[in-house]
Parts: C-alpha cells; sequence; structure tokens
C-alpha cells in the first residue's frame, strides 16, 4: 500500500476548511489535526480521492478529509480501511462509504444505492436521505440516516446497527442476520422478511410484516440497547415509544406445512 | 396377458417418473441433491477434431511445442492472472465441502499454476495459504464477504448464477451449518440456508457497472473483476457482462454442479454448455471484445477433449467442478459399500445436500472430513490437470496448432444435426451448418 505522499499528484493537501475550494497544484505542507484535506470533486476523481484514502499513513498524515461537489458521484470513499473522518458536502451516488472500516463519513446532503454497503466497522452518517438498500449486508458499525431510507434498508444486514430518523421501505431488514435497525417512522411492506437473528424497532407504523417476522415483547434489556442506539445515533426519540420485531423463527428449516409461507 | 408377452416400460412412465411420483407422494417435498443435469443433452462429445492432414501441418509431438499459458484479466486491472494451463478449478465453498477438501483444491490448482475459487461461504485461512490464485466469489447472499479478504484474492468474480440453476440462490441444509460454517455465514447454526437470488444493492446491467466500479475502487483496480453467469440467455448476458467492464466472463452451463438444488431445477432451467458456448464468443467478437475480455466455460468439463473442444469454439479457459471432486476421490469404487448404505452406489452418489459423504468432501463432519487427505488429494486433482492439459496438447497438434488457443472452430465436425446447429459447426461429412443454409 502506498504512502500519501505517493499518491498526492491529484488531491491537494493542506488547504483550510474555509477555504474556496479551487483545483491547485499539490501543497507540500503537512495539514494539522484542525486542517482537513480538501478535495473537490469537479476537479478530482473520485480514483485519485479513494487513493489517497487508501494511503498506508493516512490516519497519521490526514486524518481529516472534506470532499466538496459530489455531485452524485458513486463510490465515494469506498473501501476505507483507517482512523480518518470524511466529510462529504452535498449529494452522493452508488455505494458512498462502501465496505467502510474504521472510519467516519458523513454525507451532508442524500446518499444512492447501498450507502454503507457491507459495512465492518466505523460510522457513516446521512443528513439527508438514503436511497435502498442502505447497509446492505453490513456486519458491523454504525448507519444513522436522519432522514428516510427507501426500500431494503438493511438487506441481508449482518450485524450492523441502523437508526433511521424517518420511515423505511418496503422489504427492510429482509433476509437480516444479525444487527439491528431502529426506525423512528414508520416501516413499508413486508418489514423483516425471512428474517434471521436480526431485531428490528419501530416507533411508527407498520404497513405489513414479512414472513415469519413477529411483534415481540419489549423487555429491559430491550429499552436499555435502544436507548443506547438512539444515544449513539445523537436523535432524540423516546424509547418507550417503540415496538420490537423479529423472527418467530418458524421457517429456518423446511417443513411441507410451511410451503404456503414462502 | 398372456404368460410369454414381455413387460413394456411406459416411455412417459418410465420407472424413475413413477418412483418421483411416489416419493413426492410420500414426503410432500421436492427432490433436493447435488451435482448437475443428469439428461442426455447436446455435448462436446457429439464433435470431432479434424486433423491435419494435405492442407494442415501437423506438429511433432513429443518435439514441437503446445503452449497452454492464459492470461485472464488485463482488460482493466493492474495485476491479471497468469496461468500454465487453462483448467481452472470452478467456485465450490466451504460448507458445500470440507475445509480439508478446499485445501486439497488449493494445492492441486497451485502445484499446476492453475486457480481456485472459494463460493458461498467466504474465504477460509487452508484454501487461501493453499491458493497461489484465489478467485474471491462475490455473491448475492454476501455470506463472509469482508474488505480484508476482498484484498487479500486474486480476482473477485461476482456470480450472477450459476449453470444448475440459472436464476436460484444458493443453498445449504441445516446439517451442514456446523459452528464454523454458521460462524463464517453470520446464521444460526442448523438452519437450512437459502440464499438470496438477486444481490442485495444493484439490480441490471448499469447497477452491475456501477457495482463493478466500487469493487475496482475498494482493490485499488488491482485485481481482475469477473462476472459468472448461468447459461440461460446467454447472448445477451455476455454482451451485458462485457458492457458492464468485466474483465472476464464465467458461463456455466446446464451440466454444471450444485452442492444442494430442486432436481426439477437442476434438470428444466438453463441450457447445456455447448450451446452457449458460440452464443457467448459471438457476443464478444461482435463487441471487439473476444480474447479482450476472456471466456471461461464451465458445466460437464470432463477431460482433454473437452477442453479442446471449448478452445476451438473460443474459450480462453475452463473450469472444472464434479470432475475435480471426482479426482480427489468423489465416488470412488472402493467406498462402493458405503455408498450402498446411503441408498446410492459408487459412480452414482449425488447426495452432496445431506453431509454423508463417505469420501470426506462434501461433508462438514469431521470424522468423515479427516478421511482426505488434502495434500494426496490435491496430487490427485494437480495430475488429472496435466492429464487434461496434455490430452488438449496431443489433439491441438494433430490440428497443427502451436498453442491451444489457436485451435479454431474450423477444426470441428460435429456427429447430429443438433451439436452442428449448436456449436456452428459443419455435420461430418457434409459443409451444412444447420441455420447457415448451405
Amino acid at each position: 500500500m502506498a504512502a500519501l505522499s505517493d499518491v498526492l499528484v491529484d488531491v491537494p493537501v493542506g488547504i483550510p476548511a474555509d477555504a474556496e475550494p479551487t483545483p491547485a497544484e499539490p501543497t507540500p505542507a503537512e495539514p494539522t489535526a484542525a486542517e482537513p484535506t480538501v478535495v473537490d470533486l469537479a476537479t478530482t476523481d473520485v480514483r485519485a480521492l479513494n487513493r489517497a484514502l487508501h494511503a498506508a499513513d493516512v490516519a497519521q498524515t490526514s486524518p481529516r478529509w472534506r470532499v466538496v461537489r459530489p455531485d452524485g458521484r458513486h463510490s465515494i470513499a469506498v473501501g476505507l480501511d483507517a482512523e480518518v473522518q470524511v466529510q462529504i458536502d452535498g449529494h452522493v451516488g452508488y455505494y458512498c462509504a462502501g465496505m467502510n472500516k474504521t472510519a467516519d463519513v458523513v454525507v451532508d446532503g442524500n446518499a444512492g444505492v447501498g450507502v454503507a454497503e457491507n459495512m465492518m466497522s466505523g460510522t457513516v452518517r446521512v443528513r439527508g436521505n438514503a436511497s435502498q438498500s442502505a447497509a446492505a449486508t453490513a456486519h458491523g458499525g454504525l448507519l444513522v440516516v436522519e432522514g428516510s431510507a427507501a426500500a431494503r434498508c438493511g438487506i441481508s444486514m449482518k450485524g450492523v446497527d441502523i437508526v433511521v430518523g424517518g420511515d423505511v421501505g418496503h422489504m427492510s431488514a429482509f433476509m437480516g442476520q444479525a444487527g439491528r435497525l431502529v426506525v423512528c417512522g414508520d416501516a413499508g411492506h413486508a418489514l423483516g422478511d425471512s428474517l434471521y437473528e436480526a431485531r428490528l424497532y419501530v416507533a411508527g407504523s407498520v404497513r405489513s410484516l414479512g414472513a415469519d417476522c413477529v411483534e415481540k415483547e419489549v423487555r429491559a434489556e430491550h429499552l436499555a440497547e435502544l436507548t443506547d442506539l438512539l444515544a449513539a445515533a445523537g436523535i432524540d426519540a423516546d424509547p418507550t415509544t417503540f415496538r420490537r420485531y423479529g423472527s418467530a423463527r418458524s421457517l429456518y428449516n423446511f417443513h411441507v406445512d410451511n410451503a404456503s409461507a414462502y | 396377458m398372456t404368460e410369454h408377452q414381455p413387460l413394456r416400460e411406459s416411455a412417459t412412465f418410465d420407472r424413475a417418473t413413477i418412483a418421483e411420483i411416489q416419493r413426492a407422494a410420500e414426503t410432500g417435498i421436492y427432490d433436493i441433491r447435488g451435482g448437475g443435469a443428469k439428461r442426455a443433452v447436446p455435448h462436446f462429445d457429439d464433435l470431432l477434431f479434424l486433423g491435419a492432414s494435405m492442407s494442415r501441418y501437423p506438429l511433432e509431438g513429443y518435439r514441437e511445442r503446445c503452449d497452454t499459458d492464459v492470461v485472464l484479466g488485463a482488460r482493466h486491472a493492474t495485476y491479471p492472472l497468469h496461468l500454465s494451463t487453462p483448467v481452472t478449478i470452478a467456485g465450490m465453498s466451504f460448507g458445500a465441502l470440507s475445509g480439508r477438501a478446499k485445501e486439497a483444491l488449493g494445492r492441486g490448482a497451485s502445484e499446476v499454476n492453475t486457480s481456485t475459487t472459494t463460493g458461498d461461504g467466504g474465504m477460509t485461512p487452508e484454501e487461501r495459504g493453499q491458493s497461489k490464485h484465489l478467485v474471491y466469489q462475490y455473491l448475492p447472499s454476501r455470506y463472509g464477504m469482508n474488505p480484508d479478504d476482498l484484498r487479500q484474492a486474486d480476482a473477485i468474480e461476482v456470480v450472477l448464477g450459476q449453470g444448475a440453476k440459472p436464476g436460484g440462490g444458493g443453498m445449504l441444509l441445516g446439517q451442514k451449518i456446523t459452528e464454523r460454517v454458521a460462524g463464517m455465514r453470520t446464521l444460526p447454526m442448523g438452519v437450512d440456508q437459502r440464499s438470496a437470488c438477486r444481490h442485495p444493492d444493484w439490480t441490471g446491467p448499469d447497477d452491475l457497472e456501477i457495482k463493478i466500479g466500487e469493487l475496482r475502487e475498494i482493490t485499488d483496480w488491482e485485481k481482475p473483476v469477473y462476472v459468472k453467469i448461468g447459461a440461460s440467455r446467454t447472448y445477451y448476458d455476455v454482451k451485458l457482462a462485457a458492457k458492464a467492464g468485466a474483465d472476464v466472463i464465467v458461463l456455466d452451463g446446464m451440466q454444471g454442479g450444485t452442492a444442494a438444488t430442486q432436481n426439477v431445477f437442476i434438470e428444466h432451467v438453463g441450457i447445456p454448455t455447448l450451446a452457449a458456448l458460440p452464443q457467448a464468443v459471438q457476443a464478444l467478437q461482435e463487441e471487439g471484445l473476444h480474447r479482450t475480455v476472456q471466456l471461461v466455460v464451465s458445466g460437464g468439463i470432463r477431460n482433454g477433449a473437452d477442453l479442446a473442444k471449448c478452445m476451438a469454439l473460443g474459450a480462453d479457459a475452463v473450469a472444472i467442478g464434479t470432475a475435480a471432486l471426482i479426482a480427489l476421490g468423489d465416488n470412488a469404487p472402493e467406498r462402493d459399500a458405503e455408498y450402498r448404505a446411503l441408498g446410492s452406489a459408487a459412480g452414482y452418489y449425488d447426495d452432496w445436500q445431506e453431509g454423508r459423504d463417505p469420501a470426506g468432501i462434501t461433508t462438514q463432519d469431521d470424522e468423515l472430513a479427516a478421511r482426505l487427505d488434502p495434500v494426496q488429494g490435491g496430487r490427485r486433482l494437480a495430475n488429472f490437470i496435466r492429464v487434461m492439459t496434455m490430452e488438449a496438447q496431443v489433439i491441438a497438434r494433430a490440428c497443427g496448432k502451436a498453442h491451444l488457443h489457436h485451435l479454431e472452430p474450423e477444426d470441428l465436425v460435429a456427429l447430429t444435426i443438433e451439436a452442428a446447429a449448436m456449436a456452428r459447426v459443419p455435420l461430418a461429412g457434409t459443409s451444412w451448418i444447420p441455420g447457415r443454409g448451405l
């Protein structure tokens, strides 16, 4: 893996966060902790940004990044594996922060399909809305969507925590294997269809439950984890207003009597 | 009925059909099994090579070179795979196979400098450690998928489907979901795992292009990205996969094996490998990408003749799965009594889904798995791949070719009208290619 200094051909470093982004020549100055590295995606391509974010020494050399004018580009800040903070000012396309490890990514806008897909750890926060398949198959970390998330939010989730300030679309948590999905608004049709061991909390209405998904009792330990999740997400909601859903575990094994359930 | 009138079996309701109706009525569940299509379909046995004579010069069998190397994934990747033989090992999961079987596949493949492939369940250290070239499958389930393994893979294979069940997802029954398998897949132990058939975060070719872009970005454009399709609408699928940016397309025909699938799916969905391959080549040629995007063909590849015929029809490499398991020891005649105890027999055993494989290959039972020595198994697999490669060289030299890739459709004729139409080569003894006039 290259060092950050080896991949700076296209990425200006050390520009103050409040500076007007320009396609400047690479600046030799080392950034300080207070100065994020600013990358303007109108003049720098996503490849150069990701290459720099993948540099072996990025956490030491430049732990804070600010990406401006993303303009819906795909695959921004994917595959991060370092303790860096990335602030993206604007809307992003597909797979922003995909397979994230350790890093903290904030999208100050809306996110396209598959934001934080297969995330392993770290946090991803979307200040706007998220398109479908948010945090698909993600194993760990925390995804916060302050607005609403579209269909299939948390599809095949494998351990991630997801907190959605608004609503989620249909088939959310489909085949959810592990992790927790918190929905402060309403959930669409077929919530938790074919659910395994993921735990779902919804404050608003649920249009319908999917196959093998049932409402379950909210016990003290569930209130406690819900309180913690809302606090971690920074979302002000009353945990006592949520209902819990999980797997009835009746479809875990083939049985002819269950044929009509599929 | 007279005393001497012979019994007449119905062609429609033959004994196998009657038995299946009786079994279905008894159990209320469809038959699930391993392996590929058992029905007779037009296959590579229906093709013959035209050895050199007056118009073509043969090469000396033991004196003139006939190269077999292949490069996979040079279209976009910084580090394509350089293999010494075009025989690769198809994707088979840890879970479907024991850890020792996966290790044996890695050992065998590495011994002959070819690649092996993970499956629906993630990458094991045994397999990574023993595989010089390891292709990491990216499946709808994403079981065990993580960026660390993605980065330590040598190539990435986005799986859209497989030949045994195009349109179907993976399946692994509860008896094989042991603690380790369950842990790798984040599933409860003992569940009947039914994987998704569609990817969770993309649909269609335009999305696939973006997904491939993401995988390249995560791995800094270093690794070849394959796209695997089950043979069905092959012509269009190959065009779309190439357009989406695939470096390599893996085409799996209906004879391709599966660890566990409904028998009705295996036998009635998809098309034969022979029918699919020429469609794929045509699609790539029309896009100007034949040989730029490599084509790996699987599904019923059994020997060097099949390999040579795939090469002649335009493939760059083949992948073997069932044949590789047989090379390791699957269906070995010395275990016939044990197969019979399971209601099968050596040469017939296909209940790979049950996890009771006497050969210790398609099992998660530690005692059974211990029966397979991965070193010896790897050696047997390497032997088999060497034989396949040498057999193909024999044929290629006879056709005057100094590289397996120099074989061409003009070297082939077909024994049946069906094979001639599918392979788009003349019926033997004629110049007639069905569908192309005289």
